[in-house]
Protein backbone atom coordinates (compact mmCIF):
# COMPACT_ATOMS: atom_id res chain seq x y z
CA UNK A 1 0.00 0.00 0.00
CA UNK A 2 1.38 3.59 0.42
CA UNK A 3 4.33 2.57 2.75
CA UNK A 4 6.06 1.58 -0.67
CA UNK A 5 6.40 5.64 -0.93
CA UNK A 6 6.26 6.24 2.83
CA UNK A 7 8.48 4.12 4.48
CA UNK A 8 7.33 3.10 7.86
CA UNK A 9 9.21 3.36 10.91
CA UNK A 10 6.85 3.04 13.86
CA UNK A 11 4.23 0.71 14.53
CA UNK A 12 1.34 3.08 15.00
CA UNK A 13 2.43 4.95 11.79
CA UNK A 14 2.06 1.31 9.87
CA UNK A 15 -1.43 0.72 11.38
CA UNK A 16 -2.64 4.76 10.60
CA UNK A 17 -0.95 4.05 6.97
CA UNK A 18 -3.17 1.07 6.82
CA UNK A 19 -6.16 2.47 8.38
CA UNK A 20 -5.94 5.35 5.84
CA UNK A 21 -5.54 2.86 3.01
CA UNK A 22 -8.63 1.04 3.98
CA UNK A 23 -10.98 4.04 3.88
CA UNK A 24 -9.37 5.01 0.50
CA UNK A 25 -10.14 1.20 -0.81
CA UNK A 26 -13.27 0.84 0.57
CA UNK A 27 -14.91 4.38 -0.36
CA UNK A 28 -13.46 3.65 -3.73
CA UNK A 29 -15.25 -0.40 -4.06
CA UNK A 30 -18.70 1.27 -2.28
CA UNK A 31 -18.42 3.22 -5.48
CA UNK A 32 -17.93 0.75 -7.86
CA UNK A 33 -20.05 -2.11 -6.45
CA UNK A 34 -23.25 0.65 -6.48
CA UNK A 35 -22.00 0.91 -9.98
CA UNK A 36 -22.04 -2.83 -10.14
CA UNK A 37 -25.78 -2.79 -8.58
CA UNK A 38 -27.40 -0.48 -11.25
CA UNK A 39 -25.86 -2.79 -14.02
CA UNK A 40 -27.25 -5.90 -12.36
CA UNK A 41 -30.66 -4.45 -11.96
CA UNK A 42 -30.25 -2.68 -15.31
CA UNK A 43 -29.30 -5.74 -17.24
CA UNK A 44 -32.71 -7.05 -18.67
CA UNK A 45 -34.09 -3.38 -18.95
CA UNK A 46 -30.26 -2.57 -20.99
CA UNK A 47 -30.43 -5.72 -22.86
CA UNK A 48 -34.52 -5.48 -24.28
CA UNK A 49 -33.36 -2.24 -25.44
CA UNK A 50 -36.09 -0.79 -23.02
CA UNK A 51 -34.39 1.93 -21.04
CA UNK A 52 -33.81 4.04 -24.36
CA UNK A 53 -37.53 3.72 -24.78
CA UNK A 54 -38.51 4.60 -21.23
CA UNK A 55 -36.28 7.51 -22.14
CA UNK A 56 -38.79 9.34 -24.50
CA UNK A 57 -42.20 8.16 -23.58
CA UNK A 58 -44.07 9.38 -21.43
CA UNK A 59 -45.49 8.55 -17.78
CA UNK A 60 -49.39 7.30 -18.28
CA UNK A 61 -49.79 4.41 -16.14
CA UNK A 62 -53.17 3.75 -17.03
CA UNK A 63 -52.08 3.37 -20.74
CA UNK A 64 -49.30 0.85 -19.87
CA UNK A 65 -46.93 3.62 -20.49
CA UNK A 66 -43.81 3.92 -17.52
CA UNK A 67 -41.55 6.51 -19.23
CA UNK A 68 -39.55 8.98 -17.77
CA UNK A 69 -39.29 11.95 -21.04
CA UNK A 70 -40.93 14.08 -18.95
CA UNK A 71 -39.21 13.39 -15.95
CA UNK A 72 -35.65 14.15 -17.61
CA UNK A 73 -37.21 17.51 -18.99
CA UNK A 74 -37.92 18.75 -15.63
CA UNK A 75 -34.64 17.71 -14.12
CA UNK A 76 -32.62 19.44 -17.21
CA UNK A 77 -35.34 22.36 -17.29
CA UNK A 78 -34.85 23.40 -13.51
CA UNK A 79 -31.37 22.35 -13.09
CA UNK A 80 -30.10 24.76 -16.23
CA UNK A 81 -32.28 27.53 -15.28
CA UNK A 82 -30.98 27.70 -11.68
CA UNK A 83 -27.30 26.71 -12.52
CA UNK A 84 -28.29 30.12 -15.30
CA UNK A 85 -29.59 32.39 -12.51
CA UNK A 86 -26.76 31.27 -9.44
CA UNK A 87 -23.37 31.38 -12.06
CA UNK A 88 -23.55 35.47 -13.07
CA UNK A 89 -24.78 36.08 -9.07
CA UNK A 90 -21.93 34.18 -7.58
CA UNK A 91 -19.19 34.93 -9.71
CA UNK A 92 -20.14 38.68 -8.84
CA UNK A 93 -20.12 38.09 -5.29
CA UNK A 94 -16.79 36.28 -5.57
CA UNK A 95 -15.06 38.36 -7.22
CA UNK A 96 -16.20 41.36 -5.26
CA UNK A 97 -14.71 39.48 -2.37
CA UNK A 98 -11.64 38.28 -3.75
CA UNK A 99 -10.42 41.35 -6.04
CA UNK A 100 -9.61 44.19 -3.60
CA UNK A 101 -13.09 45.25 -4.44
CA UNK A 102 -14.63 45.49 -1.51
CA UNK A 103 -13.45 46.23 1.90
CA UNK A 104 -11.49 43.91 3.52
CA UNK A 105 -13.05 43.93 6.72
CA UNK A 106 -16.58 43.95 4.77
CA UNK A 107 -14.84 40.46 3.32
CA UNK A 108 -13.89 39.18 6.64
CA UNK A 109 -17.83 39.07 7.70
CA UNK A 110 -19.34 37.72 4.02
CA UNK A 111 -17.32 34.77 3.78
CA UNK A 112 -18.24 32.87 6.94
CA UNK A 113 -21.79 33.57 5.70
CA UNK A 114 -21.53 32.02 2.47
CA UNK A 115 -19.76 28.98 4.47
CA UNK A 116 -22.45 28.82 6.52
CA UNK A 117 -25.01 28.95 3.83
CA UNK A 118 -23.67 25.81 2.29
CA UNK A 119 -24.70 23.70 5.69
CA UNK A 120 -28.12 24.84 5.35
CA UNK A 121 -30.41 21.93 5.04
CA UNK A 122 -32.22 21.75 1.40
CA UNK A 123 -35.58 21.41 3.46
CA UNK A 124 -35.24 24.70 5.09
CA UNK A 125 -35.51 26.46 1.92
CA UNK A 126 -38.31 24.51 0.52
CA UNK A 127 -39.94 25.00 3.69
CA UNK A 128 -39.63 28.47 3.51
CA UNK A 129 -40.37 29.28 0.19
CA UNK A 130 -43.52 26.92 0.19
CA UNK A 131 -44.97 29.97 2.89
CA UNK A 132 -43.09 33.08 0.93
CA UNK A 133 -41.93 32.29 -2.26
CA UNK A 134 -44.32 30.20 -3.44
CA UNK A 135 -47.56 33.03 -2.55
CA UNK A 136 -45.32 35.65 -3.99
CA UNK A 137 -45.17 33.86 -7.46
CA UNK A 138 -48.72 33.23 -7.67
CA UNK A 139 -49.77 36.69 -7.51
CA UNK A 140 -47.00 37.81 -9.30
CA UNK A 141 -47.28 35.14 -12.53
CA UNK A 142 -50.38 33.42 -11.45
CA UNK A 143 -50.69 29.77 -11.96
CA UNK A 144 -50.14 27.95 -8.80
CA UNK A 145 -46.86 28.97 -7.46
CA UNK A 146 -45.82 25.68 -7.69
CA UNK A 147 -43.66 26.05 -10.74
CA UNK A 148 -40.29 25.19 -12.06
CA UNK A 149 -39.34 28.81 -11.44
CA UNK A 150 -40.07 28.17 -7.66
CA UNK A 151 -37.72 25.70 -7.79
CA UNK A 152 -35.21 26.84 -9.88
CA UNK A 153 -34.92 29.93 -7.85
CA UNK A 154 -34.33 28.25 -4.79
CA UNK A 155 -32.29 25.65 -5.99
CA UNK A 156 -29.78 28.66 -7.70
CA UNK A 157 -29.62 30.51 -3.74
CA UNK A 158 -28.52 25.84 -2.59
CA UNK A 159 -25.82 26.18 -5.29
CA UNK A 160 -24.81 29.36 -5.05
CA UNK A 161 -22.54 29.64 -2.31
CA UNK A 162 -20.81 26.62 -3.35
CA UNK A 163 -20.18 28.55 -6.62
CA UNK A 164 -19.01 31.50 -4.69
CA UNK A 165 -16.86 29.21 -2.57
CA UNK A 166 -14.88 27.19 -5.42
CA UNK A 167 -14.77 30.69 -7.46
CA UNK A 168 -12.80 32.31 -4.52
CA UNK A 169 -10.86 29.60 -4.22
CA UNK A 170 -9.98 29.89 -7.87
CA UNK A 171 -9.21 33.36 -7.80
CA UNK A 172 -7.21 32.57 -4.58
CA UNK A 173 -4.80 30.78 -6.21
CA UNK A 174 -3.50 33.05 -8.83
CA UNK A 175 0.11 34.02 -7.69
CA UNK A 176 0.14 36.96 -5.77
CA UNK A 177 3.56 38.62 -7.63
CA UNK A 178 1.66 38.42 -10.70
CA UNK A 179 -1.25 40.73 -8.86
CA UNK A 180 0.97 42.73 -7.59
CA UNK A 181 3.15 43.65 -11.03
CA UNK A 182 -0.41 44.25 -12.19
CA UNK A 183 -0.42 46.33 -9.41
CA UNK A 184 2.90 47.95 -10.18
CA UNK A 185 2.15 49.02 -13.60
CA UNK A 186 -1.36 50.80 -12.12
CA UNK A 187 -3.99 48.35 -12.86
CA UNK A 188 -7.24 49.11 -10.96
CA UNK A 189 -8.91 46.64 -9.22
CA UNK A 190 -11.41 45.93 -12.34
CA UNK A 191 -9.05 45.65 -14.78
CA UNK A 192 -6.82 43.29 -12.66
CA UNK A 193 -10.32 41.27 -12.51
CA UNK A 194 -10.45 41.39 -15.66
CA UNK A 195 -7.60 40.54 -17.54
CA UNK A 196 -5.53 38.14 -14.92
CA UNK A 197 -8.37 37.17 -12.55
CA UNK A 198 -10.61 35.67 -14.93
CA UNK A 199 -8.71 34.32 -17.43
CA UNK A 200 -6.30 32.72 -14.88
CA UNK A 201 -9.27 31.30 -13.03
CA UNK A 202 -11.34 29.87 -15.84
CA UNK A 203 -10.82 26.24 -15.31
CA UNK A 204 -11.57 26.74 -11.69
CA UNK A 205 -14.67 28.43 -12.31
CA UNK A 206 -15.97 25.69 -14.77
CA UNK A 207 -15.11 23.14 -12.33
CA UNK A 208 -17.17 25.32 -9.73
CA UNK A 209 -19.97 25.67 -12.69
CA UNK A 210 -20.26 21.68 -12.96
CA UNK A 211 -20.07 20.70 -9.39
CA UNK A 212 -22.73 23.26 -8.45
CA UNK A 213 -24.50 21.56 -11.51
CA UNK A 214 -24.37 18.53 -10.18
CA UNK A 215 -25.46 19.45 -6.92
CA UNK A 216 -28.60 21.18 -8.61
CA UNK A 217 -29.36 17.84 -10.60
CA UNK A 218 -28.96 15.52 -7.18
CA UNK A 219 -31.23 17.86 -5.07
CA UNK A 220 -34.31 15.88 -4.24
CA UNK A 221 -36.49 17.88 -1.46
CA UNK A 222 -36.44 21.89 -3.08
CA UNK A 223 -38.11 20.52 -6.62
CA UNK A 224 -40.26 17.57 -4.22
CA UNK A 225 -41.64 20.61 -2.86
CA UNK A 226 -41.78 23.33 -4.80
CA UNK A 227 -41.71 22.31 -8.65
CA UNK A 228 -45.36 20.73 -8.68
CA UNK A 229 -44.57 17.52 -9.56
CA UNK A 230 -47.03 17.30 -12.36
CA UNK A 231 -46.58 14.73 -14.65
CA UNK A 232 -47.19 16.85 -17.82
CA UNK A 233 -44.17 17.75 -20.20
CA UNK A 234 -42.71 21.15 -18.78
CA UNK A 235 -44.29 23.74 -21.47
CA UNK A 236 -43.97 27.28 -19.50
CA UNK A 237 -41.58 28.16 -16.34
CA UNK A 238 -44.64 29.13 -14.34
CA UNK A 239 -45.93 25.75 -14.89
CA UNK A 240 -45.46 22.70 -12.51
CA UNK A 241 -42.30 20.16 -13.63
CA UNK A 242 -41.65 17.13 -11.91
CA UNK A 243 -37.40 15.93 -11.67
CA UNK A 244 -35.94 12.30 -11.97
CA UNK A 245 -34.88 12.68 -8.18
CA UNK A 246 -39.00 13.72 -7.16
CA UNK A 247 -40.18 11.10 -9.28
CA UNK A 248 -38.35 8.39 -7.27
CA UNK A 249 -39.19 9.85 -4.10
CA UNK A 250 -42.69 9.46 -5.31
CA UNK A 251 -42.91 6.50 -6.70
CA UNK A 252 -42.83 3.61 -4.28
CA UNK A 253 -42.41 -0.11 -5.47
CA UNK A 254 -41.51 -2.87 -4.00
CA UNK A 255 -42.54 -5.37 -6.47
CA UNK A 256 -38.53 -5.64 -8.71
CA UNK A 257 -40.65 -6.90 -11.35
CA UNK A 258 -43.35 -4.36 -12.09
CA UNK A 259 -43.24 -1.43 -14.30
CA UNK A 260 -42.75 1.06 -11.55
CA UNK A 261 -39.80 -0.22 -10.68
CA UNK A 262 -38.14 -0.41 -13.86
CA UNK A 263 -39.47 3.26 -14.43
CA UNK A 264 -37.40 3.87 -11.06
CA UNK A 265 -34.77 2.22 -11.92
CA UNK A 266 -34.03 4.15 -15.32
CA UNK A 267 -34.36 7.44 -13.50
CA UNK A 268 -31.75 6.16 -11.25
CA UNK A 269 -29.14 5.28 -13.72
CA UNK A 270 -29.83 8.65 -15.82
CA UNK A 271 -29.22 10.58 -12.19
CA UNK A 272 -25.96 8.10 -12.32
CA UNK A 273 -25.09 8.91 -15.56
CA UNK A 274 -25.55 12.36 -15.48
CA UNK A 275 -23.60 13.20 -12.45
CA UNK A 276 -20.47 10.61 -13.70
CA UNK A 277 -20.42 12.62 -16.89
CA UNK A 278 -20.15 16.08 -15.19
CA UNK A 279 -17.81 14.65 -12.61
CA UNK A 280 -15.43 13.57 -15.49
CA UNK A 281 -16.12 16.99 -17.47
CA UNK A 282 -14.72 18.57 -14.79
CA UNK A 283 -11.51 16.22 -13.91
CA UNK A 284 -10.60 16.44 -17.87
CA UNK A 285 -10.73 20.44 -17.43
CA UNK A 286 -8.39 20.38 -14.20
CA UNK A 287 -5.79 17.79 -15.79
CA UNK A 288 -5.79 20.16 -19.13
CA UNK A 289 -5.59 22.78 -17.37
CA UNK A 290 -1.83 21.70 -15.13
CA UNK A 291 -0.61 19.98 -18.20
CA UNK A 292 -1.17 23.44 -20.26
CA UNK A 293 0.44 25.01 -16.89
CA UNK B 1 -46.12 34.35 14.91
CA UNK B 2 -48.88 32.45 13.60
CA UNK B 3 -46.10 29.79 12.66
CA UNK B 4 -44.08 30.19 15.72
CA UNK B 5 -47.33 29.22 17.77
CA UNK B 6 -48.09 26.46 15.65
CA UNK B 7 -44.43 25.16 16.20
CA UNK B 8 -45.05 25.29 19.83
CA UNK B 9 -48.22 23.83 19.84
CA UNK B 10 -46.97 21.02 17.66
CA UNK B 11 -43.98 20.29 19.61
CA UNK B 12 -46.22 19.99 22.51
CA UNK B 13 -48.52 17.58 21.07
CA UNK B 14 -46.01 15.41 19.86
CA UNK B 15 -44.53 15.52 23.67
CA UNK B 16 -47.89 15.04 25.16
CA UNK B 17 -48.58 12.12 22.69
CA UNK B 18 -45.16 10.45 23.31
CA UNK B 19 -45.88 10.82 27.17
CA UNK B 20 -49.61 8.99 26.61
CA UNK B 21 -47.98 6.37 24.38
CA UNK B 22 -45.58 5.49 27.22
CA UNK B 23 -48.51 5.49 29.93
CA UNK B 24 -50.44 3.13 27.71
CA UNK B 25 -47.95 0.80 27.45
CA UNK B 26 -48.16 -0.02 30.83
CA UNK B 27 -51.57 -0.53 31.05
CA UNK B 28 -51.57 -3.35 28.67
CA UNK B 29 -50.03 -7.17 29.65
CA UNK B 30 -47.66 -8.20 27.23
CA UNK B 31 -45.72 -9.04 30.29
CA UNK B 32 -43.73 -11.64 30.25
CA UNK B 33 -44.85 -13.21 26.86
CA UNK B 34 -42.20 -14.30 24.48
CA UNK B 35 -43.06 -15.37 20.80
CA UNK B 36 -42.78 -13.94 17.04
CA UNK B 37 -45.70 -12.23 14.67
CA UNK B 38 -45.40 -11.70 11.25
CA UNK B 39 -47.91 -9.57 9.71
CA UNK B 40 -47.92 -8.82 6.01
CA UNK B 41 -50.23 -6.64 3.36
CA UNK B 42 -51.65 -3.22 2.61
CA UNK B 43 -49.28 -0.25 3.86
CA UNK B 44 -52.14 2.22 5.25
CA UNK B 45 -51.70 -0.01 8.21
CA UNK B 46 -47.94 -0.15 8.38
CA UNK B 47 -48.20 3.59 10.58
CA UNK B 48 -50.89 1.84 13.50
CA UNK B 49 -49.07 -1.46 13.48
CA UNK B 50 -46.02 0.19 13.69
CA UNK B 51 -46.28 2.29 16.74
CA UNK B 52 -48.49 -0.48 18.03
CA UNK B 53 -45.60 -3.34 17.62
CA UNK B 54 -43.03 -1.05 19.31
CA UNK B 55 -45.32 -0.34 22.26
CA UNK B 56 -45.66 -4.35 23.15
CA UNK B 57 -42.07 -4.85 21.91
CA UNK B 58 -41.02 -2.29 24.23
CA UNK B 59 -43.15 -3.74 26.99
CA UNK B 60 -42.54 -7.24 26.25
CA UNK B 61 -38.58 -7.69 25.09
CA UNK B 62 -38.69 -10.53 23.93
CA UNK B 63 -41.83 -10.89 21.18
CA UNK B 64 -40.80 -10.42 17.49
CA UNK B 65 -43.37 -8.84 15.49
CA UNK B 66 -42.27 -8.19 11.82
CA UNK B 67 -44.45 -5.98 9.65
CA UNK B 68 -44.44 -5.79 5.94
CA UNK B 69 -46.13 -4.36 3.55
CA UNK B 70 -47.33 -5.59 -0.36
CA UNK B 71 -50.37 -4.64 -0.63
CA UNK B 72 -53.95 -6.19 0.05
CA UNK B 73 -54.01 -8.55 -2.50
CA UNK B 74 -50.23 -10.12 -0.48
CA UNK B 75 -51.82 -9.62 2.65
CA UNK B 76 -54.75 -11.99 2.36
CA UNK B 77 -52.68 -14.15 0.09
CA UNK B 78 -50.03 -14.64 2.62
CA UNK B 79 -51.86 -15.11 5.95
CA UNK B 80 -54.47 -17.57 3.69
CA UNK B 81 -51.36 -19.85 3.18
CA UNK B 82 -49.80 -19.71 6.70
CA UNK B 83 -46.94 -17.60 5.58
CA UNK B 84 -47.57 -14.54 8.33
CA UNK B 85 -49.96 -14.56 11.38
CA UNK B 86 -51.96 -11.53 10.46
CA UNK B 87 -52.66 -10.06 6.89
CA UNK B 88 -53.37 -6.50 6.35
CA UNK B 89 -56.22 -5.60 3.26
CA UNK B 90 -57.44 -2.02 2.58
CA UNK B 91 -60.31 -3.48 1.20
CA UNK B 92 -62.73 -6.69 2.98
CA UNK B 93 -61.47 -9.40 1.89
CA UNK B 94 -64.17 -11.09 -0.83
CA UNK B 95 -66.52 -14.19 0.12
CA UNK B 96 -64.66 -16.50 -1.99
CA UNK B 97 -61.59 -15.48 -0.38
CA UNK B 98 -62.81 -15.98 3.63
CA UNK B 99 -64.29 -19.08 2.49
CA UNK B 100 -61.18 -21.02 0.58
CA UNK B 101 -58.74 -19.50 3.37
CA UNK B 102 -60.98 -19.81 6.17
CA UNK B 103 -60.40 -16.42 7.23
CA UNK B 104 -61.52 -14.31 10.03
CA UNK B 105 -61.87 -10.93 9.81
CA UNK B 106 -60.70 -7.82 11.91
CA UNK B 107 -62.32 -4.35 10.95
CA UNK B 108 -60.81 -1.64 12.98
CA UNK B 109 -61.24 1.37 11.23
CA UNK B 110 -62.39 3.61 8.30
CA UNK B 111 -60.45 5.31 6.27
CA UNK B 112 -62.86 7.97 4.56
CA UNK B 113 -61.17 10.81 2.00
CA UNK B 114 -62.49 14.31 1.83
CA UNK B 115 -62.54 16.89 -1.25
CA UNK B 116 -60.56 19.88 0.34
CA UNK B 117 -60.55 23.44 -1.08
CA UNK B 118 -59.55 26.95 -0.06
CA UNK B 119 -61.98 28.20 2.77
CA UNK B 120 -62.54 31.40 0.20
CA UNK B 121 -64.29 29.39 -2.14
CA UNK B 122 -68.01 29.62 -2.11
CA UNK B 123 -68.66 26.20 -3.76
CA UNK B 124 -69.62 24.31 -1.14
CA UNK B 125 -70.46 20.68 -2.92
CA UNK B 126 -70.15 18.65 -6.54
CA UNK B 127 -71.19 15.30 -7.62
CA UNK B 128 -69.54 12.96 -9.00
CA UNK B 129 -70.21 13.37 -12.89
CA UNK B 130 -68.45 17.41 -12.30
CA UNK B 131 -65.71 16.12 -9.97
CA UNK B 132 -65.02 13.40 -12.83
CA UNK B 133 -64.75 16.21 -15.34
CA UNK B 134 -62.95 18.04 -12.75
CA UNK B 135 -60.16 15.51 -12.85
CA UNK B 136 -60.02 14.88 -16.38
CA UNK B 137 -59.13 18.33 -17.44
CA UNK B 138 -62.58 19.25 -18.86
CA UNK B 139 -63.84 21.93 -16.00
CA UNK B 140 -60.95 24.20 -15.41
CA UNK B 141 -62.25 27.14 -13.80
CA UNK B 142 -64.84 27.46 -10.66
CA UNK B 143 -67.33 29.10 -12.45
CA UNK B 144 -68.63 26.50 -14.30
CA UNK B 145 -69.56 24.25 -11.10
CA UNK B 146 -70.89 27.51 -9.73
CA UNK B 147 -68.16 29.36 -8.42
CA UNK B 148 -65.71 32.60 -8.73
CA UNK B 149 -64.19 33.25 -12.21
CA UNK B 150 -60.88 31.40 -11.28
CA UNK B 151 -58.77 28.97 -12.52
CA UNK B 152 -58.64 25.62 -11.03
CA UNK B 153 -55.60 24.68 -9.69
CA UNK B 154 -55.74 20.12 -9.49
CA UNK B 155 -53.87 18.61 -6.68
CA UNK B 156 -53.44 14.73 -5.98
CA UNK B 157 -51.18 12.21 -4.60
CA UNK B 158 -48.56 10.22 -5.25
CA UNK B 159 -48.93 6.73 -6.79
CA UNK B 160 -48.28 5.09 -3.30
CA UNK B 161 -50.49 6.65 -1.72
CA UNK B 162 -53.54 4.95 -0.11
CA UNK B 163 -55.36 7.74 0.39
CA UNK B 164 -55.53 8.41 -3.73
CA UNK B 165 -56.30 4.81 -3.83
CA UNK B 166 -59.64 5.47 -1.91
CA UNK B 167 -59.92 8.28 -3.77
CA UNK B 168 -59.63 7.92 -7.12
CA UNK B 169 -61.76 3.93 -6.65
CA UNK B 170 -64.54 5.60 -4.83
CA UNK B 171 -64.71 8.90 -5.99
CA UNK B 172 -63.61 8.97 -9.55
CA UNK B 173 -64.53 5.75 -10.33
CA UNK B 174 -61.29 4.51 -11.64
CA UNK B 175 -61.38 7.82 -14.35
CA UNK B 176 -58.20 9.61 -15.22
CA UNK B 177 -56.58 12.27 -13.38
CA UNK B 178 -55.06 14.85 -16.04
CA UNK B 179 -51.28 15.25 -16.25
CA UNK B 180 -51.00 18.66 -15.63
CA UNK B 181 -52.36 17.98 -11.78
CA UNK B 182 -49.81 19.26 -8.81
CA UNK B 183 -48.50 16.14 -7.40
CA UNK B 184 -47.90 16.30 -3.12
CA UNK B 185 -46.15 13.77 -0.85
CA UNK B 186 -48.32 13.50 2.10
CA UNK B 187 -51.76 14.64 3.48
CA UNK B 188 -49.87 17.68 5.04
CA UNK B 189 -48.42 18.99 2.08
CA UNK B 190 -51.81 18.73 0.51
CA UNK B 191 -52.99 20.85 3.97
CA UNK B 192 -50.26 23.20 3.38
CA UNK B 193 -50.71 23.46 -0.67
CA UNK B 194 -54.48 23.73 -0.39
CA UNK B 195 -54.46 26.51 2.29
CA UNK B 196 -52.64 28.50 0.62
CA UNK B 197 -54.10 28.54 -3.26
CA UNK B 198 -57.80 30.20 -3.54
CA UNK B 199 -58.21 28.01 -6.54
CA UNK B 200 -56.70 24.39 -5.26
CA UNK B 201 -58.83 21.41 -5.11
CA UNK B 202 -57.67 18.44 -3.51
CA UNK B 203 -58.52 15.67 -0.84
CA UNK B 204 -57.06 14.51 2.34
CA UNK B 205 -58.17 11.71 4.93
CA UNK B 206 -61.12 13.21 6.84
CA UNK B 207 -58.61 13.10 9.84
CA UNK B 208 -56.83 15.39 8.39
CA UNK B 209 -60.00 18.06 7.80
CA UNK B 210 -59.14 21.09 10.10
CA UNK B 211 -59.81 24.80 9.62
CA UNK B 212 -57.66 26.05 7.02
CA UNK B 213 -59.07 24.26 4.63
CA UNK B 214 -62.72 23.09 3.80
CA UNK B 215 -64.57 19.95 3.23
CA UNK B 216 -66.69 19.45 0.38
CA UNK B 217 -69.85 17.67 0.08
CA UNK B 218 -69.69 15.00 -2.41
CA UNK B 219 -73.04 13.79 -3.88
CA UNK B 220 -74.54 15.71 -1.14
CA UNK B 221 -73.01 14.24 1.82
CA UNK B 222 -70.60 16.03 4.02
CA UNK B 223 -67.58 14.13 4.80
CA UNK B 224 -67.19 13.41 8.48
CA UNK B 225 -66.51 11.09 11.19
CA UNK B 226 -70.41 10.29 11.83
CA UNK B 227 -71.30 10.00 7.83
CA UNK B 228 -68.22 7.73 7.43
CA UNK B 229 -69.34 5.83 10.24
CA UNK B 230 -73.09 5.46 9.17
CA UNK B 231 -72.04 4.66 5.71
CA UNK B 232 -73.98 7.50 4.61
CA UNK B 233 -70.51 8.99 2.91
CA UNK B 234 -69.56 6.38 0.34
CA UNK B 235 -65.66 7.38 -0.31
CA UNK B 236 -64.39 5.43 2.21
CA UNK B 237 -62.80 1.99 2.87
CA UNK B 238 -62.47 0.08 6.14
CA UNK B 239 -59.11 -1.19 7.35
CA UNK B 240 -58.95 -4.84 7.96
CA UNK B 241 -56.85 -7.53 9.77
CA UNK B 242 -57.44 -11.04 9.07
CA UNK B 243 -56.03 -14.36 10.39
CA UNK B 244 -56.59 -17.58 9.22
CA UNK B 245 -58.95 -19.31 11.75
CA UNK B 246 -59.81 -17.65 14.97
CA UNK B 247 -57.06 -15.88 15.94
CA UNK B 248 -54.64 -17.21 19.12
CA UNK B 249 -52.40 -16.27 21.39
CA UNK B 250 -50.24 -13.45 20.53
CA UNK B 251 -51.90 -12.63 17.26
CA UNK B 252 -55.40 -12.60 19.19
CA UNK B 253 -53.41 -9.99 22.01
CA UNK B 254 -51.98 -7.77 18.96
CA UNK B 255 -55.57 -7.48 17.62
CA UNK B 256 -57.54 -6.95 20.70
CA UNK B 257 -55.13 -4.25 21.13
CA UNK B 258 -55.92 -2.57 18.46
CA UNK B 259 -59.75 -2.17 20.19
CA UNK B 260 -58.69 -0.75 23.36
CA UNK B 261 -58.47 3.00 24.04
CA UNK B 262 -55.01 2.87 23.58
CA UNK B 263 -55.18 1.72 20.52
CA UNK B 264 -57.56 3.81 19.08
CA UNK B 265 -56.18 6.77 20.39
CA UNK B 266 -53.02 5.22 18.07
CA UNK B 267 -55.21 4.58 15.14
CA UNK B 268 -56.86 8.28 15.54
CA UNK B 269 -53.53 9.70 15.71
CA UNK B 270 -52.41 8.15 12.22
CA UNK B 271 -55.55 9.89 11.13
CA UNK B 272 -58.27 7.37 10.61
CA UNK B 273 -61.39 6.43 12.01
CA UNK B 274 -61.75 3.68 14.75
CA UNK B 275 -64.61 1.20 14.09
CA UNK B 276 -65.81 -1.89 16.00
CA UNK B 277 -65.96 -5.46 13.63
CA UNK B 278 -68.15 -5.76 10.94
Amino acid sequence: MANHFFPAREKGEKIFLHFCGFSAYFTFCLVLLLFGFFLFFAFPLLKSGGYFLLLVTPWQPLAGNYGIAPMIAGTGVISLLAVCIAFPVSLGAAAFCEADLAHKNLVRWIRPVFQLMTGIPTVVYGFLAVFLLVPFLRKAMGGSGFSILAASLMLALLIAPTMILFFSDAFRAVPKEDLRAMTAMGARPEEKLVFLLLPRARSGIVAGLLLAAGRAVGDTLIALMLAGNSLAFPSSLTEPARTLTGHIALVMASDTQSPEFRSIFACGLTLYLITTLLIFFCRRLMVAERENG
Amino acid sequence: MRYIQKIFMLSFVMIFSFVVQVYAGESVSFKGKSGTLQIAGGTAHIPVMRDLARLVMTEAPSVRIAIAGGGSGVGIQKVGEGLVDIGNSGRRPTEREIESYGLVLYRWALDGVALAVHPSNPVDGLDAASLAAIYKGEIRNWKEVGGADRAITLYTRDAASGTREVFWTQALKKGEIVDTAHVVPSNGAMKTAIAQDPGAIGYVSVGHLEPGIKGLRFDGVMPGVDTVLSGAYTVSRGLYSSTKGEATGLAADFLNYLYTPEGQAIIREKGFIPAGRD
